[in-house]
């Protein structure tokens, strides 16, 4: 290599190691440590930082199913103050590895009761989504064919070969779903309904951007106009349209026994040097400012109960109503054996 | 390096030994300790699981199985491209060159995508042939299976073996082979005895780098194959992650690197054998202008079938960028700069491409501090020292990011090693995994300087570094742009062990475009293209800009 460009070379990485050595922060520093999907708005966060006087850093660790897993193994030398997003799937677990702090928050008390999973409080509910069927309105206007209204339509021939899911042993939706189904049909029913579904030619894709951008008709050149997504989704299809809609282009399905609902959690991680300060910012957490932040930053629901939704949510949303619930004790012991059976019965 | 003694070889040792042990070798050690000999939070393995049920051992079997077909697949596609761009100048040569290597640095969901985009249901290739034959149905049906995975392996890799393959088969003397056309044999003949043997060393690393990369691929698998099919790679993924069986994924990888291992012994004892001392090219030895009709005729059908597969899912995705609801525009790219939820994490894009291109760098300047040196030791004389080391230098490119990733979580906890939140992490984990492509790329070149080149130097009064610099240099600058291009590319589009180890403060493209692809709305994804179309885009300007560093040699590959 040439001298000048080998100096260029090491220019670029000098350059790269002055930006990473920022100047520390005078303040005290809270480390919230957190999965990829999470967002929150510049202001929310200045607000804190002014009102408490501190800095707060942000570290992503990869899926929520990671990150936590990361936050266990560090346990003896945590990497963070705060945790945010353990959801229900994952409770136990993270109960197990007995890595949480309890935290009796104030603002517990606007909270729905239904949403706390653990007595103790060490983690405190903050979000909540509802895994649901999405359905391409404009494919089924045009065919004048009745979108579908429950799990059980999938099954009926008319709706054959509609359907894209996601595997349940690679995505979250794709498991929140499957827990559906076997909160609907039962122990016993589950498997049955998903033969159903193979014999009416079910697509399983990998995960939720593969289903959602490669083969659902309402979002991509896909050809399936029924797929797993979120309650949430009709409202961020409408915001991040490319012109204003008076009307989204897709809607959930959220009749009763339809859904899953997914909670999410923020905890305080053991052995945090900052405790007080730690506590400050899950209530702050749990209040209105930060809740109604929520809902367009992650497109979920404030757990909350008086934040209010945004305008978006209010016209083109709907709760499920009466989601699946199981518990999360349940779903830990269960996991992996619903997981085979349903790869037994709709892969093989 | 015959004039220094062995001893002061085993000096090139330090950089890799050093680097390797540190991050790849320590971390997986400490990960694996605590999988296998677990506290409260695991039941211990029990290996009967493993052995008893078939499943793991078909798993295994189809690892191979398809990583061994995507390799024979890449290899006769794109041998034939190697062989006429080194030996043939023609207009858009650079380009089609280029062109061949941006696949690489795609996110695999991205390609899913622009293939959907071509060749879905709705696709524009079944969209003309409905308009043109007025057709009521789609006439191509491309769906998960293998021939996809296959497809998308030799649209990843063709470049691999373009580049390695034809930057040696550029540095061959064309004289032997004229010599047998003399002696009547015919051009099929020459090539089968003449150039193919001498070529087999940069095949068999092209081939080794390609079959490595399909043996551990992961996305294209998951994502292209439908969940169907399942590589181990796939397999240590849930268990480690969703299941949280460590155990059991630690066994999983550990399989995984002992067959690697092994596989990588048989090939290093099958490449010394093939090694061979060759002439190099005059540096006046150019490439023949095309001349002819027939020349022309041939290199077309030689070359467009390969440019077009290797073009259309790009241009389906440059084309999907500036598509909106009113015609083409720019709607998606003025979108990027602007960040309306007034989100902490939003990424202007000079950034991202800022951070990527300089983990770019750093991550290369680090695989060639470490490939190097390396190179240079593997080259000289065959021991067993070299025959061990060898395999182990391969390990990294096979082993699971999560694997891995947690490894580091673990072990670089503590000063002086406290790298868990710092955004070093990022290159060194990139260079784990480029490392190998510019070992690969460099050997071959190093062991075809004929030991007479040195010795004539010497005697003629040049120090060993004069040696280096004007007989090993001018030889091996082609095979080093070839390693350093990839290293690059590499390091541009990595995005799983990136997801793990990255900080919100230094974000990079591919993390951009995950971002992008989580959410609902069009909005979302035509950003998602938008920021694709800049990271080919910006990636396609660092090969200009590397080309530019080669040393000089007899023209260019």
């Amino acid at each position: 290599m040439k001298p000048r460009v080998s100096t260029l070379l090491w220019g670029a990485a000098l350059l790269l190691t002055a930006a990473f050595s920022q100047a520390a922060a005078q303040t005290a520093q809270l480390t919230v440590m957190t999965h990829d999907s999470f967002s929150i708005s510049r202001q929310t966060v200045a607000a804190f930082e002014q009102a408490h006087g501190a800095t707060l850093r942000f570290l992503k660790a990869g899926d929520a199913g990671a990150a936590l897993n990361q936050a266990i193994l560090s346990k003896a030398n945590p990497m963070a103050d705060v945790f945010f997003g353990v959801d229900n799937t994952y409770l136990s677990r993270a109960l197990k590895a007995d890595i949480f702090q309890a935290h009796d928050s104030p603002l517990l008390a606007a909270i729905p009761d239904r949403l706390k999973l653990d007595p103790q409080n060490r983690l405190l509910p903050v979000d909540f989504g509802d895994v649901c069927l999405n359905y391409d309105k404009k494919w089924f206007q045009t065919r004048q064919l009745r979108p579908p209204a429950s799990l059980e339509d999938l099954a009926q021939p008319a709706f054959r070969g509609l359907t894209v899911v996601q595997n349940p042993a690679t995505s979250s939706p794709g498991l929140a779903f499957l827990l559906a189904t076997v909160g609907r049909f039962g122990e016993n029913g589950y498997l049955d309904f998903w033969q159903k579904l193979r014999d009416n030619d079910v697509l399983v894709v990998d995960g939720w951007k593969e289903a959602y951008w490669g083969q659902f008709s309402g979002a991509s050149r896909g050809s399936r106009p029924i797929v797993v997504s979120y309650a949430s989704s009709p409202p961020a299809e409408v915001h991040f349209a490319e012109s204003p809609l008076d009307e989204a282009p897709t809607a959930a399905v959220t009749a009763p026994g339809s859904c899953f609902r997914q909670i999410e959690f923020v905890g305080i991680l053991k052995g945090t040097p900052r405790l007080a300060l730690a506590r400050q910012l899950v209530d702050f957490m749990l209040d209105r400012g930060f809740q109604e932040d929520i809902p367009l930053q992650m497109f979920v629901f404030p757990a909350n109960r008086q934040a209010a939704l945004p305008e978006v949510f209010r016209r083109h949303t709907r709760l499920a109503e009466q989601p699946v619930a199981l518990p999360p004790e349940e779903i830990a012991a269960h996991r992996e054996r619903w997981i085979q059976a349903w790869t037994e019965t709709v892969l093989r | 390096m015959a004039p220094s003694p062995p001893r002061g070889r085993l000096l090139f040792l330090l950089p890799p030994l050093l680097f390797l042990g540190l991050f790849y070798f320590y971390p997986l050690a400490r990960i694996f300790a605590v999988s296998f000999f677990p506290g409260d939070l695991w039941s211990p393995l029990e290996p009967k699981k493993l052995f008893t049920s078939g499943y793991y051992l078909s798993r295994l079997w189809f690892t191979f199985w398809q990583a061994a077909v995507s390799t024979l697949l890449t290899l006769a596609l794109a041998l034939p491209g190697a062989g006429l761009l080194a030996r043939y100048d023609f207009r858009g040569r650079a380009t089609l060159q280029t062109l061949a290597t941006i696949p690489f640095v795609l996110p695999t969901v991205v390609v899913a995508s622009a293939f959907q985009a071509l060749l879905g249901p709705h696709g524009l290739v079944n969209t003309g042939l409905m308009a043109i034959w007025e057709l009521p149905a789609p006439p191509i049906r491309v769906h998960q299976s293998v021939g996809l995975i296959l497809a998308a392996h030799v649209f990843y890799n063709y470049a691999v073996v373009l580049r390695i393959v034809g930057g040696f088969w550029a540095q061959l003397a064309p004289e032997i082979n004229e010599a047998a056309r003399m002696l009547g044999a015919s051009g099929w003949q020459a090539f089968r005895r003449v150039t193919l043997p001498q070529l087999q060393p940069a095949i068999l690393a092209a081939a080794l780098l390609v079959f490595m990369f399909c043996f551990s691929s992961f996305g294209v698998v998951l994502i292209l194959g439908g969940p169907r099919l399942a590589t181990i790679e796939v397999e240590i993924y849930r268990q480690a992650v969703h299941l949280f069986n460590l155990p059991l994924a630690g066994a999983l990888s550990l399989i995984q690197i002992l067959f690697t291992f092994g596989l990588m012994w048989a090939y290093t004892a099958l490449q010394r054998r093939s090694a061979l001392a060759l002439m190099p090219a005059a540096p006046a030895f150019g490439r023949r202008a095309v001349q002819t009709a027939g020349e022309r005729l041939f290199l077309g059908l030689g070359l467009l079938p390969a440019a077009i597969f290797l073009s259309a899912p790009l241009a389906a995705l440059l084309l999907q960028s500036f598509t909106t609801e009113n015609g083409l525009g720019l709607a998606f790219y003025r979108a990027l700069v602007e960040n309306p939820s007034q989100s902490l994490f939003f990424v202007p894009p000079f950034h991202a491409m800022g951070y990527s291109v300089g983990f770019a760098l750093t991550a290369l300047l680090l695989a060639l501090a470490v490939g190097l040196p390396a190179a240079l030791f593997l080259a000289g004389p065959p021991s067993r020292l070299s025959a061990l080391l060898d395999p182990l230098f391969m390990l990294p490119l096979s082993t699971s990011a999560v694997t891995l990733g947690f490894g580091f979580i673990i072990a670089l906890d503590r000063p002086p090693l406290n790298l868990r939140n710092s955004p070093w992490l990022v290159p060194v984990a990139h260079c784990l995994v480029a490392f190998p492509f510019v070992l690969r790329s460099l050997l071959p070149a190093l062991r075809s300087i004929p030991e007479s080149l040195r010795e004539a130097a010497s005697l003629l009064g040049a120090s060993p570094r004069q040696v280096w610099r004007s007989v090993d240099l001018p030889i091996i600058g082609r095979a080093l742009l070839v390693g350093m291009v990839f290293a690059f590319t590499v390091s541009m589009g990595e995005f799983g062990a990136t997801a793990l180890v990255a900080r919100p403060q230094t974000p990079t493209m591919p993390l951009a475009i995950f971002r992008f692809l989580g959410q609902p709305g069009a909005l979302n994804y035509g950003q998602a293209m938008a920021m694709s179309s800049l990271l080919m885009i910006v990636t396609a300007a660092g090969f200009v800009l590397l080309e530019k560093l080669r040393p000089e040699t007899s023209g260019g590959f």
